[in-house]
């Protein structure tokens, strides 16, 4: 395997707009929002800034295309701006395009933003998928929704571990209880308010066995993170972010098309993880990371995910959700801010805000959910459904 | 001798009670509802008279070799397109050779069985295939909304080894406006019940039927099942009796349990007398509409070579009742209702792009690779088999007639759809392929991991504002 990019850059300036359905808020605006803060956090001046990447990825309600829209809400002095798009994981492909540029010398201070509006589509849930594979999938795809996609994760994990529809969903909303319980315990998260699992079980069905509560919320909002050679970082900060691992995996889709996949993991996370482990010489998941954050998007990806995250061993992630493993005074904590679960997710910002997180957590700036001296946490994308997918992991430490 | 092969027959799963249409509208028309009783064959919003006909034609070629078939014609007056290859659709969906000719026959209801006389007057060496669908509407609360159903029948039509060898036809043809239907109209119009009786109905059913017996030499005793159409809830019970045929020679005009097909229906019915029949036995079938036509079959020793002779018995118990008149409406496209943004959203349909997945699309056909024998759908260059991955290796595999098995499910409450919840899952093919479809014919409660299932040709969405409809392929479970 290759070097990688363990110690190479480091994190030293970001910032997150509150999530949330911010009608009277232009994507501009949370862009120049993040931005500052960041600017601000970093103690630089936008002079300094070398190179910039964006993410979004509806573009058609959205920014649009290219990256002209951050060069211009940021009045970026001609500097090289790219727009990064790869679904859910848009917001860590930014980061990670500017990771490997600082990395390679091409630049010194280097910009990620991301951002998404969704809420001017007039409905709820995500903008309408029938064009999402380009004309293709109009024809020959299922009338899908992302809640539906995930939901048949569930089924089948129900089914393969023989939970009844009442067990299985139980796992799931003491999930979602637990993300709501950080959630309200953090001031920029979309839904601060805590939910108990009864009202989480009774809650009306949105693609079964999923219901409202086990569903993200479709959500607008911005983060920004300014990478620099991780030998400098001291320069800048006594606390930078150090990175240990940015992987990216995506999948070939065999696993809707080839009776191999058995339905109840996401084999893309599995490989992801395998190369982030790896890059970041990470042995025990569960004994060496102090924190992580997944992509919630559902309660049954986070479940699934423990486990493709070799957390959890394989079908026996419930035990650990029963134990409180990964609650926010358990042995791993998990969505120590509410995750998408509270935060909802706009698609190109969500990679970056969890990474905000973790960069907090390690500068023990988290306040009431402020863990023990966490050292190292990891971050978990996943764009498209479980069963053709782009994945990211990162893995981000205190120490070079 | 040529004759009827095989035959095949296709029901929507939903009937709707005449006692709903009644509760419903009985207030402003209380009388077809009431003296009709029982139900009819109502199609799912996924259906049409398109999708109708290509399940018949599947039902009628199950277990047949479809390469000698050298025509295909589609009968039925409420194909989806007025220009168009309806029938170049139904070719695909039946996987049969772009060599097949095509001929569509419309406008008059006795269309179905002009089809089916072309077909036994075409001199071709191989087999024609016949089907003939009808969705035909009426208005709420009309005699016609109570009276029409919708389904579809097919046969194949040959010279060799036929189940039922055809002895003859007569045709009448007039402009009898007893109904009628004007572009851009979509609902059936009708005069006077008493008029279409007593003027065509029992004046020209009994002359082509005359007509046919002279011709043939025969009278009709010699018929052992006179197949007559329904026009009204008891006319072809005075018809028989006026012709001296008891209640047990004339074929069941399905009108409790299907409603008038159209087109289809005299095929549908004759499809039921066949399946019923023994050797040796003459069935003579009446269409009427446009004047009228008798066309005179004598069932052969190969009748008891077919291998399936349930399937109108199968089409006829394979339903479920649509306890709502409101979503029959909804379904035939009568009730304005809010479809929300994400409804009204319709992304275009490009034609270049159906024409050139036109294999995987209305076919249905994928790949097998040649190097390790993997089917996979859609066919593409390089095998998805991850310890394959071929180039250019694939032969085409066709996965419509295959079973499969349901590898995940969800009822998605987020999607639009016409009858949301929306279901769909991943599907197993037994001998291999995995693709995600939707599902229809079925509830969230019947569905069960690992439970077998078939493929069905529906209508996946409807461009009204761009004059188009997508058809492709769902899954449907298996009933006994």
């Amino acid at each position: 395997m290759a070097e990688g990019i363990k110690n190479k850059v480091a994190i030293i300036g970001m910032g997150c707009t509150r999530f949330g359905e911010h009608f009277d808020q232009s994507a501009e605006s949370l862009m120049v929002e993040a931005f500052m803060e960041a600017l601000a956090d970093a103690g630089l001046e936008k002079k300094d800034i070398d190179a910039a990447w964006l993410s979004s990825c509806f573009d058609e309600v959205n920014v649009g295309k290219a990256a002209i829209p951050l060069a211009a809400a940021l009045k970026l002095p001609f500097i090289p701006v790219t727009r990064v798009e790869n679904f859910c994981a848009s917001g860590t492909e930014a980061l990670r395009a500017a990771s490997f540029a600082v990395a390679s010398g091409a630049c010194d201070v280097a910009l990620a933003v991301g951002v998404e509006k969704l809420k001017d589509i007039g409905y709820g849930g995500l903008p309408d998928f029938s064009q999402l594979r380009g004309a293709y999938n109009r024809q020959i795809f299922p009338n899908m929704t992302a809640p539906g996609m995930f939901a048949t994760l569930a089924t089948r994990y129900f089914d393969r571990y023989g939970l009844s529809s009442e067990e299985g969903k139980r796992t799931l909303a003491k999930i979602s209880a637990k993300s709501h319980y950080n959630g309200a315990r953090t001031s920029k998260a979309h839904l601060r308010r805590e939910v108990d699992v009864e009202t989480i079980m009774k809650a009306p069905i949105i693609a079964w066995p999923l219901g409202l509560f086990d569903c993200c919320g479709v959500t607008e909002g911005a983060a920004a993170a300014i990478i620099v050679r991780a030998d400098k970082a001291k320069d800048y900060r006594p606390d930078p972010l150090y990175v240990k691992a940015l992987q990216i995996a995506v999948s070939p889709e065999e696993e809707y098309r080839f009776q191999e996949w058995d339905g109840t993991h996401v084999e893309t996370t599995v490989r992801c993880a395998a190369k982030a482990y790896q890059e970041a010489g990470v042995k025990n998941p569960r004994e060496e990371l102090s924190m992580f954050e997944v992509h919630d998007c559902f309660s049954i990806t986070e479940l699934v995910t423990y486990e493709d995250l070799l957390i959890s061993p394989r079908g026996r992630a419930k035990e650990d959700v029963d134990a409180g493993f990964f609650d926010l005074d358990g042995a791993l904590p998990c969505q120590t801010d509410g995750g998408l679960k509270s935060f909802g997710h706009p698609i190109g910002a969500s990679g970056i805000r969890m990474v905000y997180e973790v960069y907090k957590q390690l500068q023990g700036k988290c306040g009431e959910r402020q863990l023990k001296n966490p050292r190292l946490g990891l971050t978990h994308n996943l764009g498209g459904f479980p069963a053709n997918c782009v994945i990211a992991v990162t893995i981000w430490g205190n120490e070079p | 001798m040529k004759g009827i092969k095989a035959y095949g027959v296709s029901l929507p799963y939903y009937r709707l009670k005449r006692e709903t249409i009644l509760k419903a509208m009985g207030w402003f028309n209380p009388g077809p509802a009431a003296l009709l009783g029982g139900e009819k064959a109502v199609a799912n919003h996924d259906e049409d008279s398109l999708t109708l006909a290509v399940a018949a034609g599947r039902n009628c070629l199950s277990g047949t070799d479809r390469s000698g078939i050298e025509v295909l014609s589609l009968a039925s007056t409420t194909l989806p397109y007025r220009e168009r290859s309806n029938a170049g659709i139904a070719l695909a969906a039946l996987n049969l050779a772009p060599e097949c000719r095509t001929a569509e026959f419309t406008g008059e209801l006795k269309a179905g069985l002009a089809a089916l006389t072309a077909a036994l007057g075409e001199e071709v060496d191989g087999s024609i295939l016949v089907c003939a669908a009808d969705c035909r509407l009426g208005k709420a609360g009309s005699n016609n909304e109570s009276l029409f159903g919708d389904g579809a029948a097919a046969f194949l039509v040959g010279r060799d080894h036929v189940a039922a060898a055809f002895e003859g036809s007569y045709s009448l043809s007039y402009d009898f406006a007893d109904h009628r239907r004007i572009e851009g109209e979509r609902f059936i119009r009708s005069w006077e019940e008493r008029w279409i009786r007593e003027e065509a109905y029992t004046k020209f059913i009994p002359r082509v039927i005359q007509g046919l017996l002279d011709r043939t030499g025969l009278s009709l005793k010699e018929v052992a099942k006179v197949i007559l159409p329904p026009l009204g809830a008891r006319d072809h019970l005075a018809l028989a009796k006026s012709l001296g045929l008891d209640p047990g020679r004339i074929q069941d005009p399905l009108l409790g349990s299907v409603g008038f097909s159209g087109t289809a229906h005299p095929l549908f019915m004759l499809a039921a007398a066949l399946e019923e029949a023994k050797a040796g036995d003459r069935l003579l079938v009446c269409g009427f509409g446009g004047g009228a036509q008798a066309l005179l079959f004598r069932v052969t020793e190969a009748v008891n070579d077919l291998k399936d002779r349930t399937k109108v018995q199968a089409a006829l118990a394979y339903k479920e009742e649509m306890n709502s008149y409101a979503k029959y409406l909804s379904f035939k496209n009568m009730l304005p209702k809010e479809a929300g943004i994400r409804g009204e959203e319709i992304a275009p349909t490009s034609l270049s792009l159906t024409w050139r997945e036109q294999d995987a699309v209305l076919r249905l056909v994928g790949g097998r690779c040649q190097a390790c024998g993997s089917p996979q759908f859609p066919r593409e260059r390089i095998c998805i088999n991850p310890r394959c991955g071929a180039v250019d290796r694939m032969e085409p595999y066709a996965f419509s007639d295959r079973t499969g098995h349901l590898f995940n499910y969800t009822a998605d409450h987020l999607a639009y759809s016409e009858d949301p919840p929306n279901l769909y899952g991943i599907v197993d093919f037994e001998d291999g392929g995995r693709y995600w479809f939707d599902l229809t014919d079925c509830r969230l409660e019947s569905l069960r991991v690992g439970q077998p299932v078939r493929m069905t040709f529906r209508r996946k969405y409807r461009d009204e504002a761009r004059s188009l409809c997508g058809y492709f392929w769902k899954a449907t479970p298996f009933r006994s």
